[in-house]
């Protein structure tokens, strides 16, 4: 025990540099991935919503693409797209549009009709029906898509260092190789610091959005 | 009554059918009211009559017939400039929760631009109306109210802009009877007898009869009797309005029975 502790504290006054610049990497990658999952994944929601008949489809085929585990999604996009930074990108992104897609559709499907109703019937415009209802009422639950979604990112970011885009994958996959017990300690630990980090953020914003989902009725 | 006050609301021959019914929700109605008429609306439930308000302003339109709103077809009007100058509150209440109470009340005054003091204002003078303390209630969010007091919200929401045209459907389900005697008495104060129409909704026949100046008892979607309380209650038009009167007869045998 003592022993990997020492080699932990060995591995920081070597490798400081080199560990900042993968943690870097790392947080990079998975906030590029949130962001353009999250601007493919919102509109497609919107659009499934709205032009109801292909929702099935498309709801569909983003769920067959989460069935393939990330690993093979990674491994099958050097296939298609080499390696490095860009491809990783959209290898995760592809795994992380499906929970904020879904959570669109549910969100905005969840709104009682006669709600809609009450907006409609009170002069609101379809498109003040959307944004000052609708959207409204469905954020709740596309921020747990978000939530959701960031995490698998940040772990399977960790992958991506398979097809050499960097990040604190490099950590552990070489800890593996070379069998060095805190490489794996460092590593692991490190992505689950970021995953809890980023959910207590997206907590936040939650908490902010959502000030009158405290109040029971009592 | 006002001999010659405008129509304000009329109603020829419209039905309704919803897809894959086999009877008609709404069946023939046809209604003229006057400006200035507190027209209570009376029927089991099913009987068509939210069917009938949502057809007035538009969220559906009538299979047949046409509904003149002030001269004007309202099939040729724009919906949304129609809903704006009706004030609709919904059976369901329906407030957004994810507004507070002030948020709620100000919804069609934004819709219609007013400057904010005007609105605060208003907002304000509503809630009080409403029978709750502003300071106490502006600020809560709809979670934080009891059903009754978000009727009451909801009441006051519909009559922000003080429209001519006011569709209420049952907007005192949910109020105890005390305070449902004092709100049934404020609302009379608010329709003011001149200028503004009221269609409202109760399942209560004493309510209907103390409210309207004249009474509309739908059955199975037609109108049966559309006629004063006072020739309604002496000359029920047939056998269902008849029943109505009846059932409430024996409650009052029921009360003196207990006294
Ligand atoms: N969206 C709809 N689709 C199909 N049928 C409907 C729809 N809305 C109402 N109906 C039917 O139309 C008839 C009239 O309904 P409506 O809601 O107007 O009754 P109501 O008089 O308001 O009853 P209540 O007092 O229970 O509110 C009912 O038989 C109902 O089942
Ligand atoms: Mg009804």
């Amino acid at each position: 025990m003592q022993e990997i502790w020492g080699n932990i504290v060995l591995y920081f006054e070597n490798n400081m540099d080199a560990y900042f610049n993968m943690l870097q990497q790392h947080i990079s990658i998975s906030f590029r991935v949130l962001v353009i999952s999250i601007i493919i994944g919102f509109p497609v929601g919107v659009l499934c919503v709205v032009f109801k008949k292909r929702q099935k489809m498309v709801i569909r085929m983003f769920q067959i693409l989460r069935i393939i585990p990330s690993l093979a999604v990674l491994v099958l996009s050097i296939r298609f797209l080499g390696i490095g930074t860009g491809p990783a990108v959209v290898a995760l992104s592809f795994l992380a549009i499906p929970p904020i897609l879904m959570n669109v559709v549910a969100g905005l499907e969840g709104a009682p009709p006669f709600m809609l109703e009450a907006a409609k019937g009170m002069g609101m415009t379809p498109l003040q029906v959307w944004l000052r209802v609708r959207l409204p009422l469905a954020l709740p639950l596309v921020l747990a898509g978000i939530k959701t979604a960031m995490v698998e990112i940040v772990a399977s970011a960790t992958i991506a260092a398979l097809i050499g885009a960097g990040g604190l994958g490099q950590i552990i996959f070489q800890g593996l190789s070379v069998r060095r017990t805190e490489l794996l300690l460092i590593g692991g630990v490190s992505v689950a610091i970021i995953s809890i980090l980023s959910v207590l953020i997206l907590d936040l914003i939650d908490r902010f959005f959502q000030r009158y989902k405290r109040y029971k009725l009592h | 009554m006002m001999e010659n006050a405008a129509v304000a609301i009329e109603y020829r021959n419209v039905s309704k059918c919803f897809k894959g019914a086999g009877y008609n929700a709404v069946d023939d109605v046809s209604l003229s009211i006057n400006e200035g008429e507190f027209i209570t609306i009376l029927g089991s439930s099913g009987s068509g009559k939210t069917t009938l308000l949502r057809m007035t302003n538009r969220l559906l339109d009538p299979d047949a017939g046409n509904i003149i709103l002030f001269g004007e077809n309202i099939c040729d009007a724009n919906p949304v400039q129609v809903r704006r100058r009706i004030g609709y509150a919904i059976q369901q209440v329906g407030l957004f929760p994810h507004m507070t109470v002030a948020q709620n009340i100000a919804v069609v005054p934004k819709l219609l631009k007013w400057d904010k003091e005007r609105i605060d204002n208003r907002v304000r003078e509503l809630t009080e109306l409403a029978g709750l303390k502003p300071d106490e209630f502006l600020h809560r969010y709809p979670a934080q109210l009891s059903g009754g007091q978000q009727q009451r919200i909801g009441l006051a929401r519909a009559l922000a802009v003080d429209p001519k045209i006011m569709l209420l459907d049952e907007p005192f389900g949910a109020i105890d009877a005390i305070n449902r005697l004092n709100l049934q008495d404020e609302l009379k104060r608010i329709h003011g007898g001149l200028k503004k129409t009221f269609l409202f909704v109760t399942h209560d026949i004493n309510e209907a009869l103390k409210l309207g100046t004249r009474v509309a008892v739908m059955n199975e979607g037609r109108v049966c009797q559309f006629d004063t309380p006072e020739n309604i209650a002496k000359n029920p038009a047939d056998g269902f309005v008849e029943s109505l009167i009846h059932s409430c007869r024996q409650q009052e045998k029921f009360w003196e029975g207990l006294v």
